[in-house]
């Protein structure tokens, strides 16, 4: 939470700053997000790739397991899919690239205005934090009437790190090991998916 | 073809660390800079948005189709959740994870 709140203040300085054209120009070139894009994508993979618990998890997994993040694929793209078809002003494609953040805000907002522009990005911004947020307030409620994979389900990407405490909290030791194994497979699906569903349909 | 070049970045990334699975500062370095880039990433989206009027007169629409898209997803979710919880895992414990 204290994370988002961080990452939240480093937008709105940016943001206010940008209304009232504080900036110097260079700031705004194109190529400094790229290639800082392409810097933080390459670190994300190391620290990926560098956790060894991540791994001897990953090892560990029957396939039984390997349905948890396939559910969350499954369910947040359509349920994206089918909001979309309420909200007039997004398209079905654009909606699930904004579920296929998972509740990864950082790196799904940076991708998408990348690919999409900045528009797209701000509500993938804003939506995946909103995914964060309402699975801190709501695992206790959700894992009573859906089950004990409702907090994992709800807390998508995040259930790794950010929402893991209280996943564990409500739902016991076993599942947090299920928790974190799910984060992880998001977090990799992410980038994939949403570039995938933006530039592929 | 930018999210292409991310996407291999990202696989070899992985692939390089593996290569550090043992070395702890190594691992903390690099945690401290991809909160870092993460930081000067959204500072950076937060100036292209905030000097795009287009965006910034339609804050409100913004934050309210992102409210609806974040309960499809999370309602999406959570159903299929119960329907797999109900039929693969009632009784599930990992008992290995114990030990």
């Amino acid at each position: 939470m204290k994370g988002s709140l961080i990452i939240l203040a480093f937008f709105t300085v940016g943001l206010v700053g940008g209304i009232f054209r504080i900036f110097p120009n260079w700031l705004l070139n194109e190529d400094l997000t790229m290639y800082a894009l392409f810097v933080l994508m390459f670190l994300v993979g190391v620290s990926i790739g560098s956790d060894k618990g991540a791994f001897y998890i990953l090892r560990k997994m029957n396939l039984k397991v390997l349905l948890v993040p396939l559910l969350v694929v499954v369910g947040s793209l359509a349920g994206t899919a089918i909001t979309s078809l309420l909200l007039n002003d997004i398209s079905v494609q654009e909606a699930m690239a904004v579920g296929a953040g998972f509740g990864y805000y950082s790196l799904s907002s940076i991708f998408i205005s990348e690919i999409s522009g900045q528009e797209l990005g701000v509500v993938a911004l804003l939506s995946n934090i909103f995914r964060e947020i309402i699975t801190l307030l709501a695992v206790p409620f959700l894992v009573r009437y859906f089950g004990k994979l409702a907090g994992i389900a709800s807390g998508g990407a995040t259930a790794m790190d950010t929402t893991l405490p209280i996943i564990v909290k409500f739902t016991g030791k076993d599942y947090g090991i299920i928790a974190i194994f799910s984060g992880i497979i998001l977090t990799i699906l992410v980038p994939i998916l949403v570039t995938v569903i933006l530039e592929f349909f | 073809m930018t999210s292409y070049i991310v996407i291999a970045l990202f696989a070899a990334g992985i692939l390089v660390g593996r290569l550090f699975r043992e070395k702890e500062k190594t691992r903390k370095k690099v945690d401290l800079a991809v909160t870092w880039s993460v930081y000067l990433l959204l500072f950076l989206l937060g100036i292209s948005v905030g000097i795009n009027d287009d965006i910034t007169q339609n804050f409100s629409r913004i934050g309210y189709k992102a409210f609806w898209l974040t309960l499809g997803a999370v309602g999406g979710s959570i159903l299929l959740a119960k329907l797999v919880y109900v039929l693969f895992f009632k009784n599930y414990k990992d008992t290995e994870a114990k030990e």
